[in-house]
This record gives structure tokens, sequence and C-alpha cells, in this order.
């Protein structure tokens, strides 16, 4: 049985199959076989969510293949991290990590530290919202301070884990405004919905978390957003930032991925490249949209000094609250 | 009416033959998943997550929720049979279902478990469709002060398994209070019990402890003994199917199940276990022959399975109304919504109607299907017991181990449950009573946090438990719980004694002092 074809559906038939040649065939030049993403954290959770996230604009982007996500939980990322400092990989093997894992190396007084990994790069971080009950006396983040530096104990500042980025910043407000860090009422919840549920409940003074995860609460109304640690308002928001009410301060929890300190400077070059054209692409520009993420992105060099800041800035914050001696 | 309305086109939506479809191999997925040890739904639906990308959100979901309920069924299975129980909201369920098993009667323990968490699912489901706004209007009350009151109720659980003896039962309460002080106290971030071992800072994992006492313990104690004593395990004796005396004792206990289940599962922090723990205390003291209890009484299957489903469809609850993750299930299904774009949270309701009622509607016909699929499988699964004993002690060794291993990845999990298991063959050889060891370890733990935070919210005021209404209620009961049976025993060993003139009649050992 023959088909009669007309010309020009032909001619369009062949730039298809031709462009579709093309695009497969120039990026798999760099593919990179049998990625593991290590996720120290449980599914669900930020970094799992990074995690596979990644592995599926690699996936698509034909960046990588057969990429494979391990979880594996616990203490704030450290014991995924000792993991992967002292595994020995045949295949290529990245870290995800983030903030948490600064503090809780400092807090756990962990045996491994991000110096004995390469960082790769910063991919998103979150900004922290401050929020309270639509009831709630406090209006403003005035009102918050005035009554924290009348009664610092008064106020309880409700957030994710002991010395994690919540109470780290909590630490800073305090400090920023002239009031002993020591003194902050912290309530440490395991965050996600236990928080989300003290907050909506009045429960604590006020809550503490990722803006995004509050954001549709603000739609519905049912929590008010009385300041948010980014350096400008975010689009399409109007709670103004801690600098517009006088605290010096911006604060961001990002997260970011790491390669083992083993790896040949030809495959941290692949992986570097791999991350960047991941992150550039439509793909991954989407899935951060759609998470509510903001998009951080800094190469290995930028993200390594980024990080020396960081780390002395949340170790003496810690020193400042107690957590640490 | 507008209710009605809705739920009806949502199960237009949901009985399509597309979304059947998916619902079938949701609730067939969930079922394998709970069967299995140390994989959850939570994990399931994080690996389909990519997979599902180009389905509709609506089969999505209706495909996740079919999971979530075929663990809670498939679950109980492993701890009944195994005496291994794979999620910890069917710990309890091993207690009688597993002495059931031994007995003959696993396939009257598999069937009131199934036909339990069908009734309870369904009821369930229909209070998540007509009340759920107001259930969770009734969640966000329970603050830290209420919290710690409703962990202590829970906690009186352990009058119920403590055993003959009062000594050994409290040594085994407080070696789990002790175990679940290992890790990092939440407050303050301090290591504690860690011995510097990075993997015990998140403290020991209920299920690895359940498992290695319930299963390893009873294994190395039964490999201990078996040259000694031989003790018959009945695969089956008599029928399949539940007897008249089944039914009747039963139906109360998922009933009962049901009413605990549904509420505690939309607390946020009320996690599935306490549901389980109150609905086995309430069963003993109410039922009619409380001494069967640990022995095989079809009521502590019956009421405690119902409980667990029913947290099940209460976690749904926050989580479709205020996008509130009460579980981990529940967090990655939040992240699911998200990858679709969907915004979860108060406004999905109105934003999302066919997406929301269709998956409500999808819970009613995964149900039916689990039970179908289920019951029949039932004569399948007590063929298990058959296997010739080495066999099958060999068989729950490896899958135990499998189980603890697979949960984070760890090889420290596998020495915790060796070690646990070792100890848990101790205290069979010295009689003393497991299970209020777990529950010391569940609750000690959630106990101490909520009671620790209420008093920084109060600035150190302990009055908060007893000026907040509810809170108060709850510490009410709970006293009532324990001081009340006492009184009763008083009552009557007094009346016995004074009718018996001496005569040494009285069958509790427990003569007052006077």
């Amino acid at each position: 049985m023959t088909i009669r074809m007309p010309g020009a559906v032909k001619g369009v038939l062949t730039a298809v199959v031709l462009a579709t040649a093309a695009l497969a065939a120039t990026p798999s030049l760099a593919e990179i076989k049998g990625l593991e993403i290590i996720a120290p954290a449980s599914p669900g959770g930020g970094w799992d969510q990074h995690a596979r996230t990644l592995q599926q604009v690699l996936q698509d982007q034909k960046l990588a293949s057969g990429i494979q996500v391990v979880n594996i939980p616990g203490a704030g990322g450290t014991v995924g991290l000792a993991q992967f400092v002292t595994a020995k990989k045949r295949s290529p093997t990245i870290l995800v990590g983030g903030q948490i894992m600064l503090g809780a190396i400092v807090t756990n007084k962990s045996a491994v530290t991000l110096d004995q990994v390469t960082p790769l790069a910063r991919l998103t971080g979150e900004y922290t919202a401050i929020v309270v009950p639509p009831d709630s006396p406090i209006k403003t983040f005035d009102d918050l301070i005035k009554k924290f530096k009348a009664d610092p104990g008064s106020v309880s500042w409700g957030g994710g884990s002991a010395g994690g980025s919540d109470q780290i910043l909590a630490g800073l407000i305090a400090k920023a405004v002239g009031v002993d860090p020591n003194k902050v009422n912290y309530v440490a919840t395991a965050g996600g919905g236990e928080l989300l549920a003290s907050a909506l409940g009045g429960h604590v003074t006020l809550g503490m978390g990722g803006y995004s995860e509050f954001a549709p609460q603000f739609q519905a109304g049912k929590l008010r957003a009385i300041a948010v640690s980014a350096p400008q308002r975010l689009p399409g928001s109007d709670t103004p930032t801690l600098k517009e009410q006088g605290v010096d301060l911006e604060f961001v929890n990002w997260r970011g991925v790491f390669a083992q300190s083993s790896a040949k400077p030809a495959e941290l070059k692949e992986l570097q490249e791999a991350v960047a054209k991941a992150v550039a692409s439509d793909e991954w520009k989407q899935a951060v949209k759609q998470r509510g993420w903001i998009d951080l992105y800094q190469p290995s060099a930028e993200f390594a000094s980024f990080l020396k800041q960081e780390r002395a800035q949340i170790e003496g914050t810690l020193k400042d609250i107690g957590l640490v001696k | 009416m507008d209710t009605l309305a809705a739920l009806g086109h949502g199960f237009l939506v949901a009985l399509t033959p597309y979304n059947l479809l998916w619902s079938a191999i949701g609730v067939t997925v969930g079922t394998a998943v709970g069967v299995l040890p140390g994989i959850g739904p939570a994990l399931t639906v994080a690996l389909l997550l990519p997979v599902t990308y180009g389905l509709e959100p609506t089969s999505a979901f209706i495909m996740f929720a079919g999971i979530y309920y075929g663990a809670m069924y498939g679950g109980s299975t492993t701890s009944i049979l195994l005496n291994a129980p794979g999620e910890s909201g069917s710990i309890v369920t091993a207690i009688d279902g597993h002495a059931m098993a031994r007995q003959g009667r696993g396939a009257q323990a598999l069937a009131t478990a199934a036909i339990g968490s069908f009734i309870a699912g369904t009821i369930a489901t229909a209070a998540l469709t007509f009340v759920a706004p107001l259930m969770v209007k009734m969640a966000l009350l329970f603050g830290p002060a209420e919290y710690f009151a409703l962990m202590v109720l829970a906690l009186t659980t352990v009058t119920a398994v403590l055993g003959s003896s009062l000594a050994r039962g409290l040594a085994s309460l407080f070696l789990g209070l002790a175990l679940g002080l290992v890790g990092i106290d939440m407050q303050t971030g301090q290591a504690r019990l860690a011995f510097g071992v990075p993997e015990l800072l998140d403290g020991i994992d209920t299920v690895v402890v359940a498992v290695g006492l319930f299963a390893v313990g009873e294994t190395l104690y039964v490999a201990s003994r078996h040259r000694f004593e031989t003790e018959e395990i009945y695969a089956l004796k008599g029928s399949k199917w539940m007897s008249r005396e089944d039914w009747a004792r039963s139906w109360k206990p998922w009933l009962r199940g049901t009413l605990l289940g549904f509420p505690i599962g939309t607390l946020p922090a009320g996690g599935s276990e306490i549901p389980t723990f109150l609905s086995y205390l309430v069963e003993k003291r109410l039922a009619k022959k409380p001494e069967e209890f640990g022995k095989g009484a079809i009521e502590a299957v019956a009421g405690p399975e119902a409980a667990n489903n029913a947290s099940a469809a209460g976690v749904l609850a926050p989580l479709l109304s205020l996008g509130l993750p009460t579980s981990a299930t529940a967090a990655i299904m939040l992240a699911a919504f998200q990858q679709y774009g969907l915004q979860p949270g108060p406004t999905l309701f109105d934003n999302n109607p066919e997406l929301v009622w269709g998956m409500i509607a999808s819970l009613y016909i995964g149900n039916v299907l689990l039970l179908v699929l289920n019951l029949p499988l039932v004569g399948f699964w007590v063929k298990l017991l058959l296997i010739p004993r080495p066999w099958l002690y060999a068989g729950i060794l490896v899958f135990s181990s499998l189980g603890a291993y697979t949960l984070n990845n760890n090889v420290i999990d596998l020495v915790i449950l060796w070690v646990i298991g070792l100890l848990g063959f101790g205290m069979r050889v010295l009689n003393v009573p497991v299970a209020p060891c777990v529950v010391g370890l569940i609750l000690g733990p959630l106990a101490e946090q909520q009671f620790r935070r209420a008093l920084a919210i109060s600035q150190g005021d302990p009055s908060v438990f007893l000026t907040h209404p509810i809170s108060a209620a709850l510490l009410i009961i709970a006293a009532l719980l324990v001081i009340g049976p006492m009184v009763l025993r008083y009552r009557s060993n007094g009346a016995a004694k004074g009718a018996g003139k001496g005569d040494n009649a009285s069958p509790s050992g427990s003569h007052p002092a006077t």
C-alpha cells in the first residue's frame, strides 16, 4: 500500500526529523552517566524536592542519564554529609544542602564540615516571613519590637528546628534592635504543618518560615505578614522588608549542591557545566516559579566565597543565642 | 446541599473508567507497599511523582490517595502474621493480632482488620466530606498545653498493657522512656545519649524498636526454646470466616476506633499511633473478658485497625482545607500539588473543586476496591504460616533486617535493630512485657516536647495545663482512667471480703492491705 504524500508535507516532515536529530545530538556529547544525587533529608522536604527537580531537569535536558536520588535523612543533613564525604563512589555523586546544614554542623559538633566538600553551585533561596494571626494585637513590626523590648520573654517566636535558619534570624533581629539574643523565647517545632498550625491557632506570638510556605494563608486572610527578610519587597507582595522598618538585615535560606572533594578537575568541570546548563533551562525556571523558590544561582567560585561569609555570621549568631559555647 | 452536589460531581469524575483504573493501581501498589518493610507511602509517592508528570492532576491524586489508603490496609498484614509492624500505626495491632495468628485465628484477625478498615475508612471519608472545615477549626484550638494533656491521656494506655507484674511493666515503660531521650533535644538543639554517633542524633526509629522487640526478640526466643517446647503454630484452625461471635465482638470496636481516629488524625501533631493506643485502652476497659487482652482478643485488633484508617482520612482534612500537611505522606502530596501548579491551601476547594471532590469520591471507591482486594487475599496470606518454622523464622529475620535498613539507607539502624532484638529476647526470658516499652518510646518524647513548649510560651507558669479548658478536661479524664479502676477494685475486693467471710475467692490477687 502506498500513500501519496504532498510535497509540502514531506518537506516539513524531513525538517522536523532533522531538527529532532540535531537537538538530540548536540547536548548528548557531555552527558554524565549514572549520576547519584544525595538528598540528606526525608522525601518531601525542600532538599528532597531540589534533588528530584534537578534529577528531572538534568534528565530531560539530556545533561545526565541514569540519575538516582538517594535519601539519607538525619541530624540536619549531617548524617548524609558524613556518608557523602567518606563514600568512595565509582559514579559521579552530588549532595544537596543548604543553610540549615551550616548550623547543624556547629550545633551537632559534626565530625565532617563543608570544608571537606567542593561547593558546586548555589541554586535557590527563600526569604523568611514573620507572620501573626489576623486578630493578633500586634499589627506591625514596630508593635512587635516594642513588646519585645519591654518584655523579651513575652514574645514567643515559633519556627523550625533549634539552631536552624529561623532561630538564627530571630537572634540577628534581637541583636539589631539591641536586645540580648540569649533572651529570645524561641519555640522550636518540626516546621511545616506543625509550625503553620501553631501560627494559625495563635499558640505562639509570631511564626517564622519561608514566605512561599505561608503565601496561600495570606491570600485567604488567615495569617498576616508583618515583615520579610528580603532586600526589597517580593514581586506581587506588599509585605514591607526588615530594612524598610529600621532593621538593617537581609537573610536568605539558601540551597545549593556540592561535589565530593575527591572529584577530579575534569569531572568537576563537567558537573559544573551540567548544573549551569540545567538552571539556565526554561524547565528549571518553570519549576522554581511553581514551587515558590527564588532563583539565586551562583557558580562554584562565588558560592565558595558566599559560604565563607555565611559561616562566620551563623557561627557568631549561634554563640550569641547561647546554643553553642 | 452544595456539598452533596459537589460530591456527586466528584463521583462522576472518579467513576470514569480511566480514573477507576488509576484508583485500582493506587490501592494495589499501596497494599504492596504496606506489606513490604521499610517502604512507606511517602517514599512511594515521591518516587512516582516524576512518572506521573504527564498525567491529569486529578488522575494522579486519585492514585496517590489510593496508595495512602492501601498502605494503611497492607500494614496490618505483616503485623498480624509476622509480628513485624510495617509502620507505627499498626504496632498495637501486632500485640493481639499475632497472638490470634498463632492460635490459628489469623484469618479472622486479618478479616476484622480489613472490614474494620473499610468501615472506618468509609465513615471517616464521609466525615471528611461534611465536617472537615469544622474539625480543622477544632484542631487549631490545640496548642502545646492541649497536646501535652492528650499525650498524658494516651500514656494511660500503659495500664492496659502492663501485664501481671507492676514492677516489670514499669521497668519496661521506663526503658522505653529512656530510649525516647536519645537524640537531639528539639528545644535546645543539644544532643542527648547519642555517644557521638551522628546516626543517633535523630533518635531511635519507633518502627525499628517495635520490630526489634516484637519480631526479632520473639524469633530468638522461639529458636532458643525450639528443642524443649513444641508449641504448635496453626495456620488455620476451623473456618476462615468470622463467626457470629467475632462479628458481635468486632462491630462496636470498629465504630469506637473510628470515633477516636478521625478527630485525632486531623490534629497537626496527633500522630497515627495515638488513636490506636487509646482504642486499645478503651476496648480493654469495656471488654467482657479483659483477661484475654494480650492473648488474642479480637476487639484489640478491630478497634486499633479502625482507628488508624480513620486517622488516615483525618490527615486529609487539614491538608485539603488549609494546605496543612500533618504527616510525611501529606507533605509529599502538598509538593505534588505544587508540581501541577496548584496552590494548596484555603483556596483549593474554590479554585479546583473538580480535583478535590474527585479525590474525595475516589477515597470511597478506593475503600471498596481495597476490601475486594484484601478479603480474598486473607486465605492466601495465612498460608504463609504453613511454611516450616525454621524457614518461617529465618524469613522473618531477613524481612525485618531488610526493612530496618531500607528505612534510612543506614547500617546503624541494623545494629540498633539487633541490639534491641537481643534486649527483647532477654525481656521475654525474664517475663517482662515489651508493649509498655514501645508506648513509652513513642509518647515520651512527644509529651516532653509539648510540655516544654507550653512552659516556654507561658514563661514557666505551670498553671496553663489547668487553665486551658481542653487541657484540663483531658487531664481529668486521664486521672479518672487511672484512679477509677483502682477504686472499683478496692470496692469489689471489700465486698468480696465481706460476703465471703475470709473465703479467698477474690479473683484478683491484689488484696488491699486493710
